[in-house]
């Protein structure tokens, strides 16, 4: 048995498992507070990545220009997309809402790829790409930073929804929307801005995903993987869904060392996730953190 | 009422019978035989192409009646349906070829070896929900599609598999014009049984399930038997209108049957119209012109110097994506009954014409 790959793997694994953790709290934020299933998540990892790259390389700014104007792109896409298309579909059943957002995911993959091609784009250097050492296992620096970013969003978010008030307000209308109302919460505010936190956070995400491999329309896979880690974590749970992405991310990296040592399938890592979804449905369908729902008639 | 040819202009029946009749009226009926008539001499008036679209039409539109059972009538969202109507594709292709049952009898086969792995994927529907059930079958997509291109044996892997064409009574049928009436015969029975299920006992009981799941418990409805049973139903459509597809082309790619077309199939639905068999009808023949038709507006616009651009002619294909997009997201918001509503409010309104208020 080959310890040293099995390390290396599951190195990888927490790192990218961080990052699906992130994305997956975006995508839980945006459930908990407008009880929407976003299916375009992975869009918006998409679109973040390719509008910093347009201004880096196409306007030529200097990175942490183009970085800011990406974050207030993304803010303002995600407080529009809210008010023009959710917005109406507020009450409406939950099979419309996710083939809205099944219809807007079709809808930004296609512009994407019409406006800035299907063939993948490398970032500009930003940070110089190292490799270096760390408990005796080879690792990139890009690899680390990304790591590193996805800490620093999930401290902020811990900040943000334990001690500001704009986060406290969207967790009072998460948990009752009429109380919160009652309250003077403006609940369509709270509803704009976790669309838009979300796919600013989604943004951030997809540019450290651009700058480790390149941004390419395959970027918004990770939008699907996110089912199985909030799946895993219980829809409705932050916490859930960061140790959901790490999961998976771990899952996915120990299924391809199985399959490259021993069983020789060829692309069992991306499969993998699936089945244990399925399985957990099985099991327990709310998830390791999720709320049971009690109905009444 | 029974020999009425005119609709009263209110609801007046008075007994079951009349209630769950398939056609109101016998002049609706008769005018169903004669849309059907009409249909069957589309080959001898329009060219090829058109055969073409329609032969497409009549396989989605199986398919997309599945799916209207399980997600219209039963309430159970499925984004697995492309898998599932892939796997009606190479099953039949796999009996022909395998143990030279005859196409024509591998069909419903097909169908029915569908229907089973429709139901093992359904099993999750006996517990879960919603969006939870959603996601189970957004897996039951990949992990099928994983499967198409790894059984070697039974999809041929990444060369697919080749599909005899159908052979009815020692004629071969190779040509669209005589598909077109393979393809037609499989649509009207395939039409009729699901308007005959959906008056049935089983039928009213997926409504139950759907418009309330306890209540329907309480009136002795078997939550379990029924949800499974309209995952089964539905995926014997899919693999009808699968195996349909295969044997038209006469080879299944591993590649064709991606979570775009499953969205496509939902898409359908929606713009036809949940829960109304002939919605799903008219969602597929909207879903399946609307490419045509952008082609044809993005040729017309050539005259213009920026509609000659590379940036419209390269992109065709993603403009075609985006539309299909934009029309699910559109329909949603603006018309969410789909045209199966605005058909019945076009009807209203000449019924009463010219006091329609």
């Amino acid at each position: 048995m080959n310890f040293e790959l099995l390390f290396q793997l599951l190195l990888n694994g927490l790192i990218v498992g961080t990052l699906y953790g992130v994305v997956a709290m975006c995508f839980v934020l945006i459930y908990k507070s407008t009880q929407v299933v976003n299916f375009a998540q992975g869009e918006f990892l998409l679109i973040g990545a390719w509008v910093c790259y347009a201004f880096l390389v196409e306007f030529q700014m200097p990175f942490w220009l183009g970085f800011v104007f990406t974050l207030l792109f993304m803010m303002a896409f995600g407080i529009i997309l809210q008010m023009v298309i959710l917005r109406p579909m507020i009450g409406e059943p939950i099979i419309s809402v996710i083939m809205v957002t099944i219809g807007l995911s079709i809808f930004f993959q296609a512009a994407t790829k019409w406006i800035f091609g299907a063939t993948t784009a490398t970032y500009p250097q930003v940070f110089d790409t190292r490799t270096i050492s760390l408990f005796g296992m080879q690792i990139e620096t890009a690899y680390i930073m990304s790591f590193v970013i996805s800490l620093v969003i999930m401290a902020a978010f811990y900040w943000f929804f334990k001690y500001s008030k704009l986060g406290l307000a969207m967790r009072a209308t998460a948990f009752d929307q009429q109380v919160a109302q009652s309250l003077g919460i403006s609940v369509k505010t709270v509803f704009a801005m976790s669309w838009a936190i979300s796919a600013l956070v989604s943004g951030v995400a997809g540019i450290v995903i651009g700058m480790v491999n390149g941004v390419s329309s395959g970027l918004s896979v990770i939008g699907i993987k996110v089912f199985p880690a909030v799946i895993l974590g219980g829809l409705d749970s932050i916490i859930g869904a960061i140790v959901g992405g790490v999961i998976i991310g771990l899952l996915e990296n120990g299924a391809e060392f199985v399959d490259g040592q021993y069983l020789h399938w060829g692309n069992l890592f991306s499969i993998a996730p699936f089945y244990v979804l399925i399985i957990i449905l099985c099991i327990k369908p709310y998830g390791l953190f999720g709320t049971k729902d009690i109905e009444r008639i | 009422m029974a020999g009425f040819s005119m609709r009263p202009c209110g609801d007046f029946r008075t007994t079951y019978r009349q209630d769950t009749r398939i056609f109101d009226t016998t002049f609706v009926r008769n005018a169903a035989i004669l849309g059907i008539v009409a249909v069957g001499l589309i080959p001898f008036v329009l060219d090829g192409y058109y055969v073409n679209l329609f032969i497409q039409i009549s396989y989605f539109a199986i398919a997309a009646l599945g799916l209207n059972i399980l997600v219209g009538f039963t309430g159970q969202i499925s984004l697995g349906h492309a898998a599932f109507f892939g796997f009606g594709a190479f099953a039949s292709a796999w009996i022909n070829n395998h143990t030279g049952i005859p196409v024509l009898l591998s069909i419903p086969l097909a169908g029915m070896a569908t229907a089973a792995v429709g139901l093992l994927f359904g099993l999750p529907a006996a517990r879960i929900k919603g969006l939870y059930l959603a996601i189970a079958t957004l897996a039951a997509q990949f992990i099928l599609e994983d499967f198409f291109a790894r059984a070697d044996w039974f999809t041929g892997g990444s060369y697919g598999a080749a599909a005899n064409p159908i052979n009815v009574f020692g004629y071969e049928i190779m040509d669209d014009f005589s598909f077109f009436y393979v393809s037609l015969f499989f649509l009207v029975i395939m039409y009729v049984l699901g308007s005959n299920l959906m008056r049935s006992r089983d039928g009213r009981a997926f409504v139950a399930v759907r418009d309330h799941y306890l209540s329907a418990e309480i009136m002795g409805i078997n939550l379990t038997k029924y949800r499974l049973l309209s995952f089964a139903v539905s995926s014997f459509y899919a693999g009808i209108g699968g195996a349909l597809y295969g044997h038209y082309l006469g080879y299944v790619s591993a590649e064709g049957f991606t979570i775009l077309l499953s969205i496509q199939f939902l898409g359908m639905i929606i713009i036809g119209g949940l829960g109304s068999v002939k919605g799903a009808l008219m969602g597929t023949v909207f879903m399946v012109l609307l490419p045509e038709v952008m082609e044809t507006g993005v040729s017309a616009l050539s005259v213009f110097d920026w509609a000659n651009s590379t940036a419209v002619t390269d992109g065709l294909a993603y403009i075609k994506e985006m539309a299909i997009g934009l029309a699910i997201i559109l329909f949603l918001i603006f018309e969410p009954d789909g045209l199966a509503h605005r058909w019945q409010q076009i009807r209203a309104y000449w019924k009463l014409y010219p006091f329609s208020y």
